[in-house]
């Protein structure tokens, strides 16, 4: 009797591996690349999921982006908090590269390399890029950092607690720790505007619609027509952050 | 000039080539270096408690007890720097109560609840367990009933009683070394998972701050033992003082030839942060890597702990060498942690550039703040040490 029941859970036992076994084996074989699909598409459902598109060779230069931020989201002015910044680059004949960024460009730019001496010159808005896997979002210890269902990359600046982690995570220097708040500040893609269907401040004063802001969902929106007509590249493309911010006519020397 | 941005502009003024807007200012300060500085101590001086324990090396036996004090000790104040070091001190039970599961960071307050209550204080309790009992009828006055509190009231003297303190506490060593190990580990991990930043993204870093941590530790251990030998007026102990140091030796080995090797693999490799690296060593980070942490911190001790290995001078030569290796290693250790924290955040993410760190006297982050924090261990040391003196200990 004894014999009997233990033969029999021994052979409930060996069904239940052998079970589990090829439901791991078969679902394997039907999802090999899951996780790589995940990770290049967007996620599921129909809200807006916002992007941004930047055209190098329509930007003049002029930073009004930049004080725009700061007037909008009230950014310390001293010359080191920065949500959005100008960035002109100068690469010389003999391939040398300089990088000047003087008060973010709100001052104005000036050209310290003789013209004889340059190959090229451009400038280069940068901002938060909305990483879809963005590093500082996953370093956050306690969540304060969070990605909105629209892709929007925020601060809980009432639950942050200043530890700088999501600073140093940031491939892209986008993030200070806010001199009066002591919590990590960083743009918000005018979340307060966008919420409410105006564009963001920086979007929005461009004088030369050099910055496009739009619904990467939407397959008639602007910015997906802006993806579509130019060759669009993202900063630091190794860093496999998932970045929100394409930009037309990048150089590789662009950082 | 509103006097809060003066040391900014003073920085903006040092800046080398082009770095992000905000990236001069240093996010981390010299309170992040003693972070995994004192981590690292703690680890150490365990792993060297442990090796006794589980190897049972007679020359090491007198710094058992002192080194498993010593750990106590630096991780009771381990995460001060860091909590003071926050924007929002008083959020820090955030990570805690609400831990953000990918954060390498979330995971701390864990891990070091786990070293800390379950490990350290249950060796420290166990071992002294029957000592408190001892002490509770002997001592006068509050003592007796303080230490009659620090027995939990298991009174027990048996032979059987100390048999199982003794099990557990074997017990408790072997969970207690992958602990340290995780412990130090998992703070190399905090800094070698940062992708953004190529002078921290290695898979060596837990490795390398292991190791570090042990060479710290020990070294640590032998400047409190030869410390309390000298304030009590006791000979030290020569063949304590030998083993540690050819301890002390293996493990230094092992760390140089670790962090050679990534050094190495970054100039074979040469990619694309290769020259600002590159510049970064033999510039900003001349002194505090080539100097203190390679020369003081490393070779100076290595070639006499070498030397020692095969020749024995006096043995007041070897008291002295002891000592100064100590310290030597104390240092460069310290700026070991000093070339990551700092290191790390004095060149730009963009790659064109350098910014510059002005270590402040006072203030939250400034150099009396962080001299208090790697004051304070040692007064919790000599407290512990009037609390519970090993040199009281019962002879089991």
């Amino acid at each position: 009797m004894n014999l009997k029941t233990e033969k029999s859970s021994r052979r409930q036992f060996l069904n239940t591996v052998a079970l589990l076994t090829g439901g791991l084996l078969v679902s394997s074989v039907t999802k090999p690349f899951n996780g790589l699909l995940a990770a290049s598409n967007k996620p599921e459902g129909n809200e807006p999921w916002y992007g941004i598109g930047i055209d190098i060779e329509k930007c003049i230069g002029c930073a009004r982006c930049a004080n725009a931020c700061k007037e909008e989201n009230d950014v310390p002015r001293e010359p080191f908090y920065f949500r959005s910044w100008v960035e002109q680059y100068t690469i010389k004949n003999n391939g040398e590269i300089i990088v000047e960024s003087p008060n973010g460009g709100i001052d104005g730019f000036s050209q310290s390399v003789p013209d004889e001496d340059i190959f090229k010159s451009f400038f280069v808005p940068k901002m938060c890029n909305h990483c879809s896997k963005s590093p500082c979002v996953q370093v956050c210890p306690v969540g304060a950092t969070f990605e909105s269902k629209e892709g929007v990359v925020l601060v809980d600046s009432n639950y942050c607690i200043g530890c700088g982690y999501c600073v140093q995570a940031c491939p892209y220097g986008c993030r200070y720790i806010h001199p009066e708040k002591k919590t990590a500040d960083k743009c918000s893609l005018c979340y307060h505007r966008i919420s409410k269907g105006i564009a963001p401040a920086c979007m929005e004063i461009c004088p030369n619609d050099a910055r496009i802001f739009g619904n990467l969902r939407d397959k008639e929106g602007e910015l997906v027509k802006f993806l579509k007509e130019h060759t669009c590249h993202v900063l630091k493309p190794e860093m496999n952050t998932g970045s929100k911010l394409f930009y037309n006519a990048l150089n590789q020397e662009v950082k | 000039m509103d006097p809060r941005y003066e040391s900014l502009y003073e920085a903006l003024k040092n800046v080398h080539g082009y770095i992000y807007p905000n990236e001069i200012s240093l996010t981390w300060s010299i309170l992040i270096v003693e972070y995994p500085y004192i981590t690292g101590l703690v680890a150490g001086a365990f792993i060297l408690a442990s090796l006794n324990r589980v190897f049972k090396i007679k020359a090491l036996e007198p710094t058992y007890i002192i080194s498993l004090l010593t750990a106590f000790a630096f991780l009771l104040v381990a995460t001060m720097p860091l909590i003071s070091h926050l924007g929002k001190p008083l959020r820090f039970w955030e990570i805690m109560i609400t831990p953000h599961s990918t954060s390498a960071m979330a995971i701390f307050g864990f891990v070091y609840l786990w070293y800390l209550m379950i490990v350290l204080l249950l060796e420290i309790w166990f071992d002294y367990r029957y000592d408190f009992v001892i002490w509770s009828r002997e001592k006068k006055g509050v003592m007796k009933y303080v230490y009659k509190i620090l027995t939990l009231g298991a009174m027990g003297t048996s032979e059987k009683d100390l048999k199982w303190d003794k099990k557990i506490g074997y017990f408790i060593t072997v969970v207690g070394i992958p602990s340290a190990f995780l412990l130090h580990g998992y703070v190399g991990f905090i800094f070698g998972s940062v992708k953004a930043n190529p002078w921290w993204s290695s898979v060596m870093m837990p490795v390398i701050f292991l190791f570090s941590a042990m060479v710290s530790g020990i070294a640590l251990v032998l400047f409190v033992y030869m410390g309390i030998n000298f304030i009590r007026k006791k000979v030290q102990n020569m063949p304590t003082l030998d083993s540690i140091g050819k301890y002390l030796f293996y493990i230094l080995i092992i760390d140089f030839t670790l962090e050679s090797l990534d050094q190495i693999h970054r100039i074979y490799e040469a990619n694309e942060s290769f020259e600002i690296l590159s510049m970064l060593v033999s510039g900003k980070l001349f002194f505090t890597l080539g100097i203190m942490q390679i020369t003081v911190g490393t070779l100076i001790p290595l070639l006499i702990l070498g030397f020692f290995q095969f020749f024995k001078p006096a043995d007041k030569i070897r008291r002295i060498a002891y000592f100064l290796i100590s310290i030597f290693v104390l240092t460069g250790v310290f700026f070991m942690r000093w070339n990551v924290v700092i290191g790390g955040q004095l060149f730009s993410k963009s790659l064109h550039g350098f910014t510059t760190y002005n270590l402040g006297f006072g203030g939250q982050e400034g150099f009396l703040m962080a001299l208090f924090w790697m004051i304070i261990p040692f007064g919790i040391l000599a407290f512990l040490l009037w609390l519970l003196p090993p040199w009281k200990k019962a002879v089991h």
